[in-house]
């Protein structure tokens, strides 16, 4: 039997280094206020583009508890990707007058995300035949 | 240091996401649940953290390991999206559509809420 290592671990490391990612993205790619959040954006449609990708993948595997879900889905790309800060960039622009921004970014994040999903899927193999399982070919 | 701080507060954000939304998976709904109570509530957690930021009440770099580092771990946007989309895959397009939208009204209304009590707004 093979030792599986527990997924809240996996996702602990995953969180450190997805959290941590998206900091060093933030202070490189500074976005002042009253702009489009252009650093938040390309974080959460790029991570959601490779949780999508991953997924599938794991669906077509039949291997959903593989440790990459935990560590790469759950962990890192979960952390990478962020909602209260965009909740929050949404808001402060509304508050200094900048609306049609903020509609524009909202609009745009829930619309190239669900796109990047889909894409991800793709990518992986959706709606393709399935993977044979091992030992069937 | 500051960066080890957010690197710490991302280990423990992803990990408090996770049992939430297996928490929430036990009531069991066709709607997600788990991760929209992570959203909303780490949404109203950064509007307070960011207001008392805006007013100096802490340091940039408590706001960026609790704010970037924990509430950002804790919150995600992969899942929410990828959520919605799996719905409308099974054919569930209404509960995808008020998932959708229903996340980032009251998530936003959240994050307001949370800066409006501290001074923030």
């Amino acid at each position: 039997m093979r030792a599986r290592p527990s997924p809240l671990a996996l996702i602990g490391l995953g969180g450190a280094l997805g959290a941590a990612a998206r900091y060093e993205f933030t202070l490189a790619l500074p976005v002042h206020s009253g702009h489009f959040p252009f650093t938040t954006f390309a974080i959460n449609i790029s991570g959601a583009f490779l949780l999508g990708a991953l997924l599938e993948w794991l669906v077509r595997h039949r291997d959903e508890t593989h440790w990459a879900r935990w560590l790469v889905g759950v962990g890192l790309l979960g952390a990478f990707t962020t909602f209260s800060t965009m909740a929050v960039e949404l808001t402060l622009l509304a508050r200094d007058g900048h609306a049609l921004t903020a509609i524009v970014y909202a609009t745009a994040s829930l619309a190239a995300g669900v796109a990047a999903v889909i894409l991800g899927l793709v990518v992986a193999g959706w709606r393709r035949p399935p993977v044979p399982a091992e030992g069937e070919s | 240091m500051t960066f080890l701080g957010v690197l710490v507060a991302g280990a423990l954000g992803a990990p408090a996401r996770y049992l939430v939304e297996r928490a929430a998976r036990r009531v069991g709904s066709a709607i997600p649940w788990g991760t929209f109570v992570v959203n909303v509530s780490g949404s109203f957690a950064l509007g307070v953290v960011t207001g008392v930021a805006l007013t100096h009440g802490i340091s940039p770099a408590t706001r960026a390991v609790i704010g970037t580092g924990f509430l950002g771990a804790y919150t995600t946007f992969s899942t929410y999206v990828y959520e919605v989309v799996r719905q409308a895959e099974q054919r569930r397009a209404s509960n995808a559509t008020i998932y959708l939208l229903a996340s980032v009204v009251i998530g936003t209304g959240a994050a307001a809420a949370g800066l409006a009590l501290t001074g923030g707004l």
